[in-house]
């Protein structure tokens, strides 16, 4: 990444006349495009630019220089476990012999791709400690939501109508109680205790026979194991509910503990976060769905089986299937990274990602807790949350915090996440990072820290080394400009 | 410390209205627009839908929140205010004097289920 | 214990352990009742190094087969230019996440934007998000727009002459939201007309949704379709084919509320199925029900033009269960591969691709029609570059076995006499003649001749 400000829109090098493709010679043109009924044509070209190949390259690469990512440093997002990003993964998702398949051609001349499925859902199911897995869908938040589907379609098998309500705790992410609504259930909420744990005294009287389940992560959205999990579990499924693991902070428990061993009975598992498939600026991502014996009849269409007898694989539809949520066999390109990655790491590495990406997170709390306010004191797992800085009199927020970190070349943590704390300040160090890297943000948040009770106008007013300083969000939803031709035509 | 008026009836929900006959003005308080901050957007219901209290009639959006709009009374809308589908930030000016939406309203016992000027400064604790 | 992505030395482990004050790794996880620790190794094979795995995926490989591509149904398979995954490959683009710091994230934002305003006008549509993660859930969550957006009504109605591939996905996200699905019979191929008029004059329809091409090829007349489902207070969503829209009649031109479908065609490889990006394309009125992310101009301290997420307050972290949509990335990095292209391809680059497309499949449809035992399904409805054929042959199996044996899939069977044919700038016109002899040497084969 660098400091100087791109900027330019491609529709602003445009130029009439110039092209950027080549295409074969018609030989057939006495079939004219032409004899379409012009009715049913569009009257006018749409306003795409016009430029040449050079132009588009450049063009690009100059705005990927104000970008940053994994690859340009330290990306401690709390919640995204934004992980090293294999290069051999992104070498084996552009193999040949896979990218130009069509999802539809014969089954016989896609034997390779759905024996790569294949072997990823029981890798999966291993890791995870549950029977089955469909790898059809496409993100977390689409993962959650067909792990729900599992969960009602569960209940109507039974004729259970009446189960109509999805508990979650207050800690969690936006997305869990989203989806929940978008599958039609109702939401219940269930407080977390000081220590940011579920608090089972509140849980209890919620559970009745209208619950169809519970949706949790752990670690929670913390950094905080829920010890009690065994328990609410208990509880959850003596009520008749099933419990949801959401896996958006499953990479401290690779190696030393599976959701399916823990109680969950459904669960879905971010590729683009545990299995390091790159995040690509917010998608595709791939959100894998398990479930534990007895459920997997539920499983969304397509499904991918082995023919053991004649040593094949074939692609069924069943009827009891919750329906479809993807057309095809989901997001394959980013299931062949994860599966690439599986491969490289194998069991003896993999056993490993936790306990390493769990003490890279307590160190860095633990060297910093002197100047943030850490709300929950112990032992966390992959990520923690601090409450802003400690010395509150300097009105330094976590915001301007965040911004600072811009200047010092490192990607802000997340911020005002979870909602529980006012400042929160949520970060996530992964396995991939070295002692050196740790180090380097140690002294730098640190620093800041100084800067806000020396000099807090420079914390407040950063960040002043980026390609562009703060942005007017407000101007930007008032008089929201979202295309070229809005801009164009000076609308804001 | 928000400004709270004299003489209006609140919620819970941080909206008042303001009676005059059986017409009502209803708007967000002072201290729900501080809460939102810069108020970007309005969703306002159409004239002559009609509203009942404790349901949602609309929403206000800022940059960083929004928050649905709960009737404190049941009615017929009788007028929007157009004036915030261009400024919405009128609501961060005075959120008194730029209500949201005019209602006839249908029942006005149910006005006994609200809280007063001053109760409603206690439930907001100032 | 070293390995290439851990670069902790033992001592940096035990300093670091030290400075926690703790003694082991497993000292970490004390927290967990003994009893649910893994106290195992994962039954999973053990590390390959790069070589072993090159090796694995080329073995895989070889049970894959690249066909000649008559197929589409919904995937095509078109030209995709080199710039394309060269840019894609910048681990700038590539590694980053959804661009929450504007400040180190502008070439992201720049780039959907780019990608807003280019879909925006190839559909004819005002504003675009760049977050659906293909065409059959965007279609489904149009479809969730168009209930939230009427309120009291649950009802939506949908072509017969939909893909049943989105339909499927569009019935399920409708059957767990509580969403009626009717359908709208299809005659001779494209959508009753006055099956339509019936169903949506009941007046409780909160959107009506129908295909362009629809999943025949054909490219239906849709005149005065807009005009009765507002006069009705239903939306009008048009599920259509993105590189088509660089030639044919716009959502916007008909009149649609919103233009849905799949950027595909548009770049990206078809990678078996995914990834791909959605596109959902609206108009300014209803921006605010709109699911996903969008990016706005706005400008920073300095006044200089830039750009940000905008329109957040809407969105599932913010309104929780109140959300319109539990979308909450973006699908970045596959719009990416749109915005390159058809910042390549131009609007002339786009009408050529159609143009070429065309010529094949027409001269394909034209040969097939004059054979004895083929037939078009549908002879006189307009059409770009698919269209489905009647096979009178005795074994519709054995036609397209016996193309694969050639390596061609010779298009995607509907039932024992139709198939769904295929044909776009990529085929070139031996290949079609290759294809067009084999269906001559095929169809007089009696069902006797052949054998398995």
């Amino acid at each position: 990444m660098n400091s100087v400000y791109y900027g330019k829109l491609i529709f602003e090098l445009s130029k009439e006349g110039r092209c950027g493709y080549s295409l074969p010679k018609n030989e057939l043109a006495q079939y004219k495009l032409e004899d379409m009924p012009q009715n049913l044509m569009r009257q006018e070209a749409p306003a795409l630019p016009q430029v040449d190949e050079l132009t588009v390259v450049r063009h690009y690469t100059n705005m990927s220089n104000n970008n940053f990512g994994v690859d340009t440093g330290f990306y401690p997002l709390g919640s995204c476990t934004m992980k090293y990003n294999p290069k051999i993964n992104e070498e084996m998702c552009n193999h040949h012999a896979f990218t130009r398949l069509h999802p539809l051609q014969n089954e016989s001349t896609v034997q390779g791709a759905l024996e790569v499925y294949y072997n990823l859902q029981n890798s999966l199911a291993e890791i995870s400690g549950l029977s089955e897995f469909t790898l059809n869908p496409f993100a977390g938040a689409h993962g959650e939501l067909t792990g729900l589907m599992v969960m009602k379609s569960y209940h109507l098998s039974r004729n259970d109508a009446k189960r109509t309500k999805v508990i979650i705790p207050d800690s969690a992410h936006g997305t869990n109680p989203a989806s929940a609504a978008v599958c039609g259930f109702d939401v219940v909420v269930v407080k977390s205790r000081p220590d940011g744990t579920v608090d089972v005294e509140d849980l209890r009287p919620l559970l009745d026979d209208t619950i169809a389940g519970m949706m949790m992560t752990n670690p929670n959205t913390l950094g905080i194991f829920e010890h009690n999990i065994a328990e609410i579990a208990k509880l959850v499924h003596e009520a008749g509910g099933l419990m949801y693991y959401d896996g958006a902070n499953l990479n401290p428990m690779l190696g030393m503990c599976r959701p399916g061993d823990l109680g969950f009975d459904i669960m879905h598992i971010n590729l683009h976060k545990t299995f390091s498939t790159p995040h690509g600026g917010g998608g595709p991502g791939s959100g894998p769905v398990g479930v534990r014996a007895g459920l997997e009849q539920f499983l969304p269409n397509p499904r991918v089986v082995a023919d053991e007898e004649n040593m094949r694989y074939t692609v069924e539809c069943k009827d009891t299937a919750l329906g479809a949520v993807s057309g095809f066999l989901g997001n394959f390109g980013v299931i062949m990274r994860a599966y690439s990655y599986i491969l490289t790491l194998g069991k003896e590495n993999l056993r490993m990602v936790g306990p390493l990406a769990t003490l890279n997170a307590n160190y860095i709390k633990e060297c910093l807790k002197d100047c943030y306010e850490l709300p929950i004191e112990g032992v966390c797992k992959h990520e923690f949350v601090f409450d802003g800085l400690k010395d509150k009199s300097t009105e330094v927020t976590t915001l301007d915090v965040a911004k600072r970190l811009l200047d010092y070349g490192f990607h802000a943590p997340t911020i005002y996440f979870p909602l529980l704390f006012h400042q929160a300040l949520m970060i996530e160090p992964t396995e991939n990072e070295s002692k050196e890297t740790l180090d380097g943000f140690i002294e730098v948040m640190r620093t800041i820290a100084k800067e806000a009770s020396e000099t807090p106008e420079l914390v407040k007013t950063a960040p002043h080394n980026t390609p562009v300083r703060r942005l007017d969000d407000t101007l930007a939803a008032l008089k929201p400009v979202v295309t070229y031709a809005e801009l164009a035509a000076g609308i804001q | 410390m928000s400004k709270i008026v004299e003489g209006l009836y609140y919620s819970e929900s941080h909206e008042y209205v303001k009676v005059e006959g059986n017409v009502g003005f209803i708007g967000i308080t002072d201290y729900a627009q501080h809460e939102l901050g810069n108020v970007v957007y309005v969703d306002m219901p159409e004239v002559d839908d009609e509203v009942s209290q404790g349901e949602e009639f609309g929403a206000v959006e800022s940059v960083k929140a929004a928050s649905d709009l709960m009737s404190p009374v049941s009615g017929t809308v009788v007028e929007v205010n157009e004036a915030l589908e261009d400024e919405p930030g009128l609501i961060n000016k005075d959120a008194f004097e730029n209500w949201i939406i005019k209602v006839e309203i249908s029942d006005a016992s149910e006005l006994d289920n609200l809280m007063t000027a001053e109760a409603y400064k206690a439930f907001i604790g100032e | 214990m070293t390995y290439k992505y851990f670069p902790h030395t033992s001592e940096d482990i035990s300093s670091m352990l030290g400075k926690c004050g703790l003694k082991s790794l497993e000292d970490l996880y004390q927290d967990i009742p003994q009893e649910l620790v893994l106290n195992r190794d994962y039954d999973l094979p053990e590390a390959m190094s790069e070589v072993e795995v090159r090796k694995m995926f080329d073995e895989l490989g070889q049970y894959n087969a690249q066909l000649k591509c008559f197929i589409g149904a919904g995937v095509y398979d078109h030209y995709c230019p080199s710039v394309i995954n060269a840019i894609l490959s910048r681990s700038e683009f590539l590694t980053s996440y959804t661009p929450y710091q504007a400040e180190i994230s502008q070439g992201t934002l720049q780039y959907i934007f780019e990608y807003q305003s280019m879909m925006a006008t190839l559909t004819g549509m005002e504003v675009s998000n760049a977050s659906m993660y293909d065409g059959c859930t965007a279609t489904a969550e149009a479809m969730m727009m168009a209930v939230a957006n009427a309120k009291k009504r649950n009802k939506v109605l949908i072509s017969d002459t939909m893909s049943p591939i989105v339909t499927r996905v569009v019935e399920t996200y409708a059957k767990f939201h509580g969403i009626v699905v009717e359908h709208i019979a299809a005659v001779d191929g494209v959508t009753s007309r006055q099956d339509f008029e019936q169903k949506v004059s009941q007046g409780d329809v909160a959107g009506v949704i129908v295909a362009a091409p629809n999943f025949y090829g054909i490219v239906e007349d849709y005149t005065g379709w807009a005009d009765l489902c507002h006069a009705n207070k239903a939306l009008f969503i048009m599920n259509c084919n993105a590189s088509a829209l660089g030639v044919i009649k716009t959502p916007g031109e008909w009149g649609a509320d919103v233009a849905v479908g799949d950027g595909q065609s548009l770049g990206i490889p078809m990678c078996f199925g995914g990834p791909y990006v959605g596109y959902l394309c609206t108009s300014k009125k209803l921006i605010r029900k709109m699911p996903g992310r969008i990016v706005g101009a706005t400008k920073d301290l300095d006044g200089k033009r830039t750009f940000v997420l905008t329109l957040q307050a809407r969105e599932q972290h913010i309104r929780r269960e109140k959300a319109t949509s539990n979308i909450c990335s973006n699908q970045s990095l596959m719009a990416l591969y749109v915005t390159i292209y058809m910042s390549l391809m131009g609007k002339q680059g786009l009408k050529d691709v159609n143009a070429l497309s065309y010529s094949n499949a027409h001269y394909l449809a034209d040969k097939l029609s004059k054979l004895d035992k083929f037939e078009l399904a549908y002879p006189d409805k307009p059409f770009l570059h698919e269209f489905a054929v009647k096979y009178k042959g005795d074994d519709i199996d054995y036609l397209q076995e016996a193309m694969l044996e050639a390596g061609i899939q010779f298009g995607l069977k509907l039932d024992n006499e139709t198939l769904l044919l295929c044909a776009t700038e990529t085929l070139t016109k031996d290949e079609i003649d290759d294809a067009i002899t084999i269906c001559e040497g095929v169809q007089n084969l009696k069902s006797d001749d052949i054998i398995d």
